[in-house]
């Protein structure tokens, strides 16, 4: 199991869980669940298709991972996103976050979820009744300071 | 030289296509490249403030330079999570 992945299989949270909680030092696990919502802006979601650019999404997912751990030190990250159609209720994105405390814990997770939506280059296109749409996020710009200040900024709040 | 445009989500739509290959001059950078792209497919010109490049699958800067057989991705704004 690789604490980083991106992949058209189904994923499961509870490998993820031991693969971070290895050894002892923990007292806290967190994970977070990202699912695909029946309703978006009014309009009845039917299912989602989502698209990577598979080696640079899995090295962004690397670069995220050990912002983290830098943030945070000690801390054990596993993040893998889905790609491929999903329908509603399915899972796009498990993350789970191991700490020697729960407040890292916490922190950790919410960044990891928050710097994916900004620099990983994945791409939903929803389909609803009476049409699609590609949904535009963030200009992935994984330099950006600032950025990433404000993903620290979310997951501290 | 000879480069391989990768493209995705509603740029892949716009070309349809989601990679081509192009014959750019010598020196050409991912902006040079890009605006051919626009010259070629116009509807992809209102992601000119938005879009983001890599070049061999590292995030690169649009003044990059690119080389023979280099593989350029042009990123629209990203989705995931």
């Amino acid at each position: 199991m690789r604490p980083v992945a991106v992949t058209p299989d189904r994923l499961d949270l509870e490998p993820l869980l031991r693969l971070v909680a290895d050894g002892g030092g923990h007292g806290a696990i967190t994970s977070f669940v990202g699912t695909v919502r029946d309703n978006n802006v009014n309009r009845r979601v039917t299912h989602l298709e989502y698209e990577a650019y598979e080696p640079l999404a899995v090295k962004a997912l690397e670069q995220i991972v050990d912002e983290t751990v830098a943030q945070w030190p000690g801390i054990r990250i596993a993040v893998h996103h889905r790609i491929g159609r999903l329908a509603i209720g399915e899972a796009s994105i498990i993350i789970a976050c191991a700490s020697a405390h729960r407040a890292n814990a916490f922190a950790g997770c919410r960044y990891v979820i928050e710097r994916v939506k900004q620099i990983v280059p994945i791409w939903k296109h929803e389909f609803f009744d009476g049409g699609e749409v590609w949904i535009e996020g963030a200009t992935a710009n994984p330099t950006d300071e600032a950025a990433r200040l404000e993903a620290v900024r979310r997951a501290c709040a | 030289m000879r480069v391989t445009v990768r493209l995705f989500a509603r740029l892949r739509d716009i070309a349809g296509a989601p990679d081509l290959a192009r014959e750019v001059p010598s020196g050409s950078t991912a902006a040079d490249v890009w605006r051919t792209l626009v010259a070629e497919f116009p509807e992809m010109a209102r992601y000119d403030s938005s879009i983001s490049t890599a070049v061999n699958a590292d995030y690169a800067k649009m003044t990059t330079a690119l080389s023979d057989n280099d593989e350029i991705a042009f990123l629209p704004p990203v989705s995931g999570g």
